[in-house]
């Protein structure tokens, strides 16, 4: 397929069957390989998305400077926009997240600003806020908040995914900003009114909870629950389980998040089964394994990969 | 019927510092009175008035239970119940 340009070539990522993994032929797990995206995640579609809406309404002129809290990839996303585009980038990133990640950001010329680990990406949003506050003349785009996140799936990754699979049951995502299922969810309800928008939360252990307050729960501005029917918490040696499943049954290599999505979907399958119901599960493959393998998620037992994580952000 | 329960660390001094207890209930509620029974004082931090705290997130084999039948969940012999303060991503600020 030929593209003007790299950010010309976004989206219109391959929706593949899961054979092995699937439990019936009635009840079929199929997955989104967004990791098939320009800077290989499906951040390319929102980072892209804000910045030209940005562009639109004036806010980002030649020359400007971005600002974003993120623990990975929707800075990659913007840093390689940013470069194309002329802009300077600037993330806010929790001290533990993985060193490749890091280095890509680094390579596409962001500047990274540390966040204390302790309270993982909402401790970000809380820097990048005060940041954004010093420096008025600097664009936060604001992943957590900008519709143009959910607008991004809204326009392009719930279309996609109603052509390629117009008998889909359940949409299945991580839940981070939140961008994701609100879009997508949005999208396939208003066509299909009985689809069920499922959410995969990451679940920490307490070194990185530990020091936090029970009250201070960050809620992105982008989340409306009334969007979702269901919502899973996945702990680390499920995501990992889940992740060495997928690359071994179906070949697919991914990222820790994504084992995560699978344990959700795997659950809402066997719930089909065990309830005699049809169902097409189509769940969002975030990105490849490639910026975790320092995590050591990948090698050695389920037991010691779990042991490794604890204390990084996988998701 | 059995089933697991995963106890935070915060509510451990309920369960004499065990991370995990079993317990026994065809709902949630049922359960959450049977573990009462052993572990006194634990209801009260996970219920008020016959429902879940608001800063409380219980799973049923990892799912919300608040998007199931909340108090009223159905449970299995086999489930696993987990029991988390509601930090995790902002959860339950309704």
């Amino acid at each position: 397929m030929r593209y003007d340009s790299l950010l010309d070539s976004l989206g219109r990522t391959p929706l593949v069957g899961l054979p092995k993994l699937s439990p019936s032929p009635e009840v079929r797990l199929w997955a989104k390989l967004e990791d098939r995206n320009p800077t290989g995640s499906v951040k390319d579609r929102p980072a892209l998305r804000m910045i030209e809406a940005a562009e639109a309404d004036g806010r980002l002129t030649p020359g400007a400077t971005l600002l974003e809290p993120t623990s990975g990839n929707t800075g990659i996303a913007l840093a390689m926009a940013a470069k194309l585009k002329g802009y300077r980038m600037v993330c806010v990133m929790p001290e533990n997240t993985s060193e490749e990640r890091r280095q890509l950001l680094r390579m596409w010329g962001a500047e990274i600003i540390p966040s204390p680990a302790a309270g993982g990406s909402n401790e970000a949003v809380r820097v990048a806020k005060e940041l954004a506050r010093a420096n008025p003349d600097w664009v936060m785009l604001y992943q957590y908040g900008n519709p143009g996140n959910a607008l991004a799936h809204y326009e392009t990754t719930g279309p996609e995914l109603l052509e390629d699979l117009p008998e889909i049951t359940h949409f299945v995502a991580g839940l981070g900003t939140t961008g994701t299922l609100m879009g997508v969810g949005r999208y396939l309800r208003e066509k299909l009114p009985d689809v069920q928008i499922v959410a995969a939360e990451p679940r920490y252990g307490e070194l990185v909870y530990g020091l936090r307050n029970l009250d201070e729960g960050f809620v992105p501005e982008l989340y409306d629950e009334s969007v979702l029917t269901s919502r899973f918490s996945v702990g680390p040696h499920d995501a990992v389980q889940r992740t060495r499943e997928l690359l071994e049954h179906e070949g697919i290599f991914a990222g820790i998040s994504t084992g995560a999505v699978l344990h959700a979907a795997l659950g809402i399958a066997r719930k089909a089964v065990q309830g005699g119901r049809r169902a097409d599960i189509a769940f969002i493959v975030a990105d490849g394994g490639w910026k975790y393998l320092s995590t050591g998620a990948y090698e050695g037992t389920v037991d010691e990969a779990e042991d490794r994580l604890d204390g990084q952000l996988w998701a | 019927m059995a089933v697991e329960v995963r106890i935070p660390t915060i509510l451990r001094p309920y369960t004499g510092g065990a991370k995990t207890v079993e317990g026994t209930g065809d709902t949630l509620t049922a359960l959450i009175d049977d573990l009462e029974s052993r572990h006194p004082g634990l209801r009260d931090r996970l219920v008020e008035n016959g429902t879940l705290r608001r800063f409380v997130n219980v799973y049923v084999n990892d799912e919300d239970v608040r998007f199931l039948g909340a108090e009223k969940t159905a449970l299995s012999d086999g489930d696993s119940v987990t029991v988390l303060p509601a930090v995790a991503g902002g959860a339950s600020t309704r």
